[in-house]
């Protein structure tokens, strides 16, 4: 099945692949200016920067890390399945994979509730203040790609298990997500 | 087929120490080792992750330039950003 | 009045056959391919949504176009009596935004780029056509954002949107104006998305990467550039819009927050816009020198190269907008110098435009003309960039109306210029007519005339200190700001009237036949205007481009 202006299917599945790439790229350079504001604010203020970063929760990051290594580790398994036609453990393993997005999703949302309570997330003044604007905006923005990753994930799932195009790209974009969070846990919670 | 598998599997576990090593990290140096070492870690997780969960290893040159390519420029916009920061 | 049969191919410089109705190739062509609304917006086909960008981008050109009529009327007089101070600042602001966002950044590419990359590589569209009409829509919906800010009162920061003027201190519609620009960034980036695939991917047989033409070679390299810079904007007006809605500190100083760091940010992207901005036209001018001359562009794979150069240098420069601005002396060293060796490969296009010519059959027509202004232009305003790249002399016309006129050297003299000449050269390609070849020399000259007129003044105000975004100012510098108006109003006519004898020709214009210029590339092998798969077979190519038959002197060596 090749469509409309390629002329050859391995032709088509390069162009797909690569266009994901880019994509990625993009969304490597989107949050590349999180990362700069990062860099920006510890470099301006070390020290404080330092002690906001210690009032997080280390160990649900931690976990939450784990969550998404895990999901990550299904997707890939999944398309590995797709790859070898067996289109129904492609199904079980995605949906699997957008259960465990679900789950960071909720321990991300304790994480808040608790540093709410703890008078954390919104302090009034000072670095600390800046420290957990820059966590909410990039842990934010990621939840956002938590929650189209996992609904892309079990869209495909439920309706194109068969489209392995669909399947790989999808695939991609989840582990990007998930590579994104990897760097954002050490920026965020591991500063000493 | 299963060989396959098993390499998920590895490459899953090894991600997992990869985490546990960056937290105990964590806990025990500070200042600019904590730095190597957590930064060091992800990357080493992420270089997995590229290589094996995103199948890397079997793509062309071309998709392997074009995944690590906004990695890459990115370090432009930090290494720049540093350079005034740190002469400011 | 004639006995032309309209169905041949007729002369098309012969005024007389006005072709007035449809002739076969029109009547097979993309552009009869379907007549209803729907099938034109729906479509996938390329040449339709470059239609499409071309509508939308010229009207938005005169929208940024009506906004600086205004500034130029309120700067007749030293006193400011057109517009109030907010309104001033509301003016120059909506030319900014609407001229970079809405049309420098899209007008070569989405529409030139979108019509002609397919063509010009053998491939029947680009390589994802449902996301190239996805971002026609996305560009039309950040514009009515725009328009909406436009109506609503409008925005007074200036189009850089610096903190915290923007975030603490500014009235106007700033989140929704960042949210215009957010938008209309996902245009750019699926659009150079899709051309970095399209340029890899669908490459008709034996169209290796050294046949491309250049103007390929140009949307590459602004492709790069869209796709790597423009989610860094994203990001930043994100920041801001939360700064202003939520209170987000980043960038506040009171909290500790580092305006400077918007800055880098911004310039991050926005210094590589200018060459998004800029990249296109040097491709659409490789192509206008080389049909002008009928000779094979002078090294090409400098010129090639120069594209990626510049594309890849542009990244490095950012820093030279902050050198007042607080950044370290250090790092304004190294954006300095940067910026200096960003020029290089600027200079090695435009000696081998010359190259190019060099003993050429040139034709003196718009094309060239055009393209002969552009190169004036470009080279006027890209050596004064040299000048405030300079450390010590940017300290003294820092934000003067010498930055204006610097940048409208390239940007207007340079971007809209190759835009001009990019519709006189492929006008007849898309729509199967021609204009009055008179009437586009005119043009190009009234252009270029108009062009200087209004726009040397502003280098000699600026010198002077005539500081941006003033409007009220020392009367002995009046007559340079009525030098400059002047010049404005002839730009301004200049600009309207060949959209008079294009839509003109769409209906009187002669007949043109598939290669009306006598040049080569694949887009000339096909009828004009093409069909709506371009190519009835794919094509293969087994020869360079621009291909055109050397003709060796008495004594050179064979």
């Amino acid at each position: 099945m090749v469509d409309q202006p390629y002329s050859t299917a391995p032709q088509q599945r390069e162009a797909a692949t690569m266009g994901m790439f880019v994509f990625l790229g993009t969304e490597i350079m989107l949050f590349g200016g999180l990362f700069a504001v990062a860099l920006g604010l510890r470099l301006a203020h070390p020290r404080e920067f330092i002690d906001a970063s210690l009032q997080l929760h280390v160990w649900i990051g931690a976990v939450n890390t784990a969550v998404l290594l895990t999901s990550s580790a299904l997707v890939a398994l999944a398309v590995h399945a797709a790859r070898a036609h067996q289109h129904r453990a492609t199904s079980i393993l995605f949906n699997s994979a957008a259960v465990l997005g679900v789950v960071f999703l909720g321990l991300k949302a304790f994480e808040y509730a608790t540093e709410y309570r703890e008078g954390l997330l919104l302090p009034p003044v000072g670095v600390q203040r800046l420290f957990m604007d820059l966590y909410l905006v990039s842990t934010g923005l990621h939840a956002l790609h938590v929650t189209v990753g996992a609904g892309l994930l079990a869209a495909v799932a439920a309706f194109a298990p068969r489209r392995p195009l669909l399947v790989e790209d999808t695939g991609l974009f989840w582990h990007l997500v998930d590579a994104i969070w990897v760097f954002l846990y050490p920026v965020l919670y591991l500063a000493r | 087929m299963e060989q396959a598998r098993k390499r998920l599997a590895i490459v899953w576990l090894a991600l997992i120490a990869l985490l546990a090593l960056t937290v105990a990290g964590s806990f025990t140096v500070t200042g600019a080792s904590s730095a190597i070492v957590s930064f060091g870690v992800a990357a080493a997780k992420v270089a997995l992750i590229f290589w094996f969960f995103m199948q890397l290893r079997t793509e062309k040159g071309l998709i392997r330039v074009f995944a690590v390519g906004a990695i890459a420029w990115l370090l432009i916009l930090l290494l720049f950003a540093a350079i005034d920061y740190a002469t400011r | 009045m004639t006995d032309v049969p309209a169905n041949k191919h007729a002369n098309p410089h012969d005024i007389r056959d006005r072709g007035l109705s449809e002739t076969p190739e029109q009547r097979a062509s993309y552009l009869r391919a379907g007549h209803t609304l729907r099938s034109w917006f729906l479509t996938t086909d390329h040449k339709r949504i470059a239609l499409l960008y071309l509508v939308a981008v010229t009207f938005f050109f005169f929208v940024g176009g009506i906004a600086a009529a205004l500034i130029r009327i309120d700067l007749l007089t030293p006193q400011g009596d057109l517009l109030s101070n907010e309104g001033y600042n509301r003016a120059f602001t909506l030319h900014g935004v609407i001229m970079v966002w809405f049309f420098l950044i899209p007008s070569i590419p989405n529409t030139f780029g979108n019509f002609l990359i397919p063509l010009m590589i053998g491939a029947k569209d680009l390589a994802f056509p449902r996301l190239n009409l996805l971002g026609w829509y996305i560009y039309v919906i950040g514009g009515m954002f725009t328009l909406f800010v436009l109506v609503a009162g409008g925005v007074d920061t200036g189009w850089t949107f610096y903190t915290p003027l923007s975030s603490m201190f500014a009235h106007g519609q700033v989140v929704m104006a960042a949210t215009a620009v957010f938008i209309v960034g996902f245009s750019s980036i699926l659009t150079g998305l899709n051309f970095i695939v399209t340029i890899h991917k669908l490459r008709c047989p034996g169209m290796t990467w050294g046949r491309l033409p250049l103007f390929v070679w140009s949307h590459y390299a602004t492709s790069l550039i869209l796709v790597l810079a423009t989610p860094v904007l994203s990001i930043t007006l994100a920041l801001i819009a939360a700064e202003r809605l939520f209170g987000l500190g980043v960038f506040d100083p009171r909290l500790g927050g580092d305006p400077l760091l918007y800055q880098h940010l911004f310039w991050f992207y926005s210094h590589p816009a200018v060459y998004i901005m800029v990249l296109p036209a040097l491709g659409v001018v490789s192509e206008l020198i080389a049909a002008a001359a009928r000779k094979p562009v002078f090294g090409y794979w400098f010129v090639a190269g120069s594209s990626m150069a510049i594309a890849a240098v542009g990244f490095l420069v950012w820093g030279h907008h902050m050198f007042v601005a607080g950044e370290s002396m250090y790092a304004g060293a190294v954006f300095s110098f940067l910026s200096l060796v960003v020029a290089v490969p600027s200079a090695v296009k435009v000696y081998n435009w010359t190259a190019t010519l060099y003993k050429g059959q040139i034709a003196i027509d718009p094309p060239f003309l055009f393209a002969a202004s552009f190169i004036g232009l470009f080279v006027f305003g890209g050596l004064t960039g040299l000048v405030l790249a300079m450390l010590a002399i940017d300290m003294h016309v820092h934000d003067t109306y010498f930055v204006i006129a610097h940048f409208h050297y390239i940007m207007v003299g340079g971007t809209v210029s190759a835009y001009f000449g990019a519709l006189h050269f492929w006008w007849p390609k898309m729509f199967g007519r021609t204009y009055p070849m008179v009437w586009g020399r005119i043009m190009a000259l009234l252009i270029y005339l108009g062009f200087n007129l209004t726009f040397f003044p502003q280098f000699i105000l600026g010198y002077l200190g005539m500081p941006r975004r003033y409007h009220v100012y020392p009367p002995e510098w009046q007559v340079w700001n009525v030098l400059s108006s002047t010049g404005a109003s002839i730009l301004g006519i200049a600009y309207v009237l060949p959209f008079v004898y294009l839509i003109w020709s769409l209906r009187y214009g002669p007949p043109s036949p598939p290669n009306p210029w006598g040049v080569t590339g694949l887009e000339w092998t096909v009828p004009s205007p093409p069909p709506k798969e371009n190519f009835a077979e794919t094509p293969v190519v087994d020869y360079p481009a621009y291909n055109y038959p050397l003709e060796l002197e008495e004594g050179a060596r064979g």
